[in-house]
């Protein structure tokens, strides 16, 4: 089955490269060093990280940003592995909401 | 880290040409949708490496498989392709996606 990253030869799927460089947001630098912490680590290896990224629905892949996918397959992979429950990452979450006042 | 040697054969030699295999089995698969049962030329053996379709599911990834630089010709590959017919592309294959081009594909 063609993943969501396999556009090659699919103008339908891929539209012009965003040549633009890129602004680091903190949040982004975080996601990042997660990922060289457990990569490094070889708490998982790439190839699972990338199967994990590569089996997000077609829909989720395309609205995710680039380090938004890196997150999301950071959460489904710690939960995978078993170092976090799916409840603790979501109640950890609201509690960030909630000190954050609500702010997205 | 080392990796073990490979001992086995390697199947194709440069020059060789070959078909990629045309499956499309579930999974975590490296090669790309595109090249699927197109013909190219083997340009480099590049080792044999630790197989990724098992490496993204917690495997150890082992025997390890035989990698190559397969070129393609653009012509063969876009049915529209309006540029020079010595464009080429190069993509990284596993050796078990490859058969000698003479065999027909799956």
């Amino acid at each position: 089955m063609t993943g969501p990253h396999d556009v090659g030869g699919r103008p339908d799927a891929a539209g012009p490269v965003d040549r633009s460089e890129h602004v680091f947001a903190d949040w982004e630098t975080r996601v990042d060093a997660i990922q060289r912490l457990c990569g490094g680590a070889r708490f998982w290896r790439l190839d699972e990280f990338r199967r994990t990224i590569e089996s997000m629905s077609p829909e989720d892949y395309v609205s995710y940003s680039y380090y938004q996918r890196w997150v999301k397959a950071q959460a489904t992979l710690l939960v995978e592995k078993g170092l976090l429950s799916a409840d603790e990452i979501a109640e950890r979450l609201e509690r960030l909401r909630g000190e954050m006042g609500g702010a997205e | 880290m080392t990796l073990p040697r490979h001992d086995g054969p390697f199947r194709f030699q440069d020059g060789a040409r070959v078909r990629v295999g045309t499956g499309d089995p579930p999974g975590h698969i490296r090669t790309p949708m595109y090249l699927r049962g197109k013909v190219g030329e083997v340009v480099r053996n590049c080792g044999a490496y630790r197989n990724p379709e098992r490496l993204a599911f917690g495997g150890d990834g082992l025997p390890l498989l035989p990698l190559y630089v397969v070129s393609f010709r653009q012509r063969d590959l876009w049915p529209d392709y309006a540029g020079p017919a010595s464009d080429t592309l190069t993509a990284d294959l596993y050796e078990h996606w490859l058969v000698p081009a003479d065999v027909a594909g799956e």
